[in-house]
């Protein structure tokens, strides 16, 4: 029962994710993206034609990650909107009261609306993904070196955003949770940026501002292991030399960090079950 | 030893059902708000009960601490026999919450399949639509929710209620949104479920709706239980209403004895007790004729529960 319940949530959760106006937006959101995104690589082809080889691969490798980052950005705002309202927005309007008192456990519920909304932000991730590689191929032959593993890692990035973005829904307003997921994502990015200035200049303190963040909230730690993976394995040698940059990752992201990342978000999904196990409906 | 199990089997298994609902010293507050205090009532199977009482009495949360959705800080529930912390003692309840919303970007016809998925029940398909037909939506099956009116939504949520083949009801406030025609569609609908044998609790404003349709009647006031019973029970005196003429003081103490009366003119209004014979009133009409009193009418009066239920309220009050 408790299964079938989860899946049939899920169902729900990315049946709603489609008929929604979220995926309307989110999908001309990200077609401007590859569009400016192809236009660009296509300029930049024209514009660097007199560039070697191996310079064309670090700037396109670069390039991509910045539009990467972009793409990882929609899929974090989408799903931590879709998620934020999930579970606090049905019960302020009554949605939720008629479905509680079927037989079923509010935990499986939450189980289930993770699954879809997983499910959905993955599924966006690798096929916008997979659509700017495409891109860039085709514009400057470019081909990222581990494709799979680097989309793999920003889906569970989302993952990883989305699964707060539901723990806050169940206990805050709806709206204020979605904004709150994405500040934190921010303030994230910015502290694993401060970070890698940090390590650049070897002041240890302010490294760590970057190391703590990304253990408190995975989200910027994962983007970094996506962009190692993305990137060109010469940009790490070029950037030893000529200083680092905010889309270039020195170390690809240990396994253990993922498995933290999977426990941080079983932990937060657990205290979410937990959180709306005690709400009043 | 065996013998001895299968006659513990049998003894289980010949017991009455347990009761729709049963709860026990039901209690919750909200910071300094007691929103329901000592509350117990019991909902028999096949037995249609009201639940009455002004605004903020605490009925809505009642309802809510016995289908598991507001968690009790004491008290005990049992739905269909079954502790309500269980899930599976929802299987068999349908609810019609006070604040009805469905998801607006579901049809109706798959607002009530995701139910029908959810109660675990096997309803085919041409049930589904009978449920939907029942409630007068079946020509909007296919549309949004989202373009429904107030009167729509709340007939889906009745629907709703209904889908899962549900052995209890709970209907909280269920006219609200209805037009005339639709409050009376719903008390058909009451009756309906009355002769299917499936227990109903109804909160509801409407206390004529409760009075034609409920066996049983539960009044809660400030959180509490102020009363309950059966109608009978709660309405119990009856009084006759009589225009008379020619009366001397014979026929006015003859009058006194049956019980307490007042006057208006020539119209005496007598409050039967409870336990008055069933013929006392033709019994009152052919004594004040032999002493030569003119009848002219009389009515049988019977207090409302309207009135009964002032009056319990007022008594708390004060």
């Amino acid at each position: 029962m408790t299964l079938s319940t989860v899946r049939i949530i899920a169902g729900l959760t990315l049946k709603e994710a489609a008929r929604r106006k979220v995926l309307r937006s989110l999908a001309v959101l990200t077609a401007v993206l590859l569009g400016l995104s192809a236009w660009g690589f296509w300029r930049l082809d024209i514009e660097f034609g007199t560039l070697t080889s191996g310079e064309s691969r670090l700037a396109a490798s670069q390039v991509l990650n910045l539009v990467m980052f972009g793409l990882s950005l929609i899929a974090a705002l989408g799903t931590a909107f879709l998620a934020g309202p999930t579970v606090s927005g049905e019960v302020e309007s009554g949605v939720a009261l008629a479905m509680m008192t079927r037989p079923v456990r509010r935990s499986a519920v939450l189980a289930g609306k993770w699954l879809g909304l997983v499910t959905f932000g993955a599924g966006y991730i690798v096929l916008t993904g997979l659509a700017q590689f495409l891109i860039v191929k085709a514009t400057l032959g470019y081909w990222p070196p581990h494709p799979i593993a680097g989309l793999l890692l920003l889906a569970a990035q989302t993952a990883v955003l989305l699964t707060l973005g539901l723990l806050l829904s169940t206990a805050i307003a709806p709206m204020a949770s979605g904004i709150i997921a994405v500040g934190l994502f921010g303030a994230t990015w910015i502290a694993g940026v401060v970070g890698a200035v940090g390590e650049e200049l070897h002041n240890e303190s302010v490294a760590q501002v970057g190391t703590v963040s990304r253990m408190i909230l995975p989200t910027d730690g994962l983007w970094r292991g996506a962009m190692h993976a993305f990137q060109d394995p010469a940009a790490v040698q070029f950037a030893a030399t000529f200083g680092a940059s905010p889309f270039l990752s020195m170390v690809p992201t240990p396994v253990a960090y993922v498995g933290w990342a999977a426990v941080w978000t079983a932990l937060i999904l657990a205290l979410a079950a937990l959180s709306f196990q005690r709400r009043d409906l | 030893m065996t013998g001895s199990l299968e006659a513990a089997a049998q003894l289980v298994a010949e017991l009455p059902p347990a009761a729709a609902v049963w709860c026990s010293g039901l209690r919750k507050r909200y910071r300094r708000q007691t929103a329901v205090d000592d509350v117990s009532f019991t909902v028999r199977r096949g037995e249609v009960v009201g639940l009455l009482g002004p605004n903020g009495a605490g009925k809505t949360t009642a309802i809510k601490i016995l289908l598991g959705l507001v968690r009790p800080d004491a008290g005990e529930v049992l739905l269909l026999g079954r502790p309500v912390t269980d899930p599976n003692a929802r299987a068999r309840v349908g609810y019609l919450p006070e604040l009805f919303r469905y998801q607006p970007w579901l049809s109706a016809a798959e607002v009530l399949d995701l139910h029908v998925k959810l109660s675990g029940a096997a309803v085919p398909a041409g049930e589904r639509r009978d449920c939907l037909a029942l409630v007068g939506l079946a020509d909007r099956a296919g549309d949004r929710v989202g373009g429904f009116s107030k009167g729509m939504q709340q007939r889906l949520g009745l629907a709703v209620a209904l889908v899962a083949r549900p052995e209890l009801v709970v209907l909280d406030e269920p006219t609200s949104a209805l037009d005339p025609l639709g409050r009376a569609d719903v008390r058909d609908l009451l009756l309906t479920l009355r002769e299917r044998d499936v227990a109903v609790l109804l909160n509801s404003h409407l206390i004529g709706e409760v009075e034609r349709v409920c066996d049983r009647v539960v009044i809660l006031d400030k959180g509490r239980v102020a009363a309950s019973g059966t109608l009978e029970e709660l309405l119990g005196q009856q009084e006759v209403r009589l225009r008379l003429s020619a009366l001397g003081p014979d026929a006015l103490s003859r009058i006194a004895a049956l019980g307490r009366s007042s006057r208006d003119g020539d119209v005496h209004t007598v409050l039967l007790p409870p336990d008055a014979p069933a013929d006392a009133v033709p019994d009152l009409v052919a004594d004040l004729v032999a002493l030569g009193v003119r009848v002219h009418a009389v009515e049988p009066g019977r207090i409302s529960l309207e009135e009964r239920l002032l009056d319990i309220l007022r008594g708390e009050t004060e």
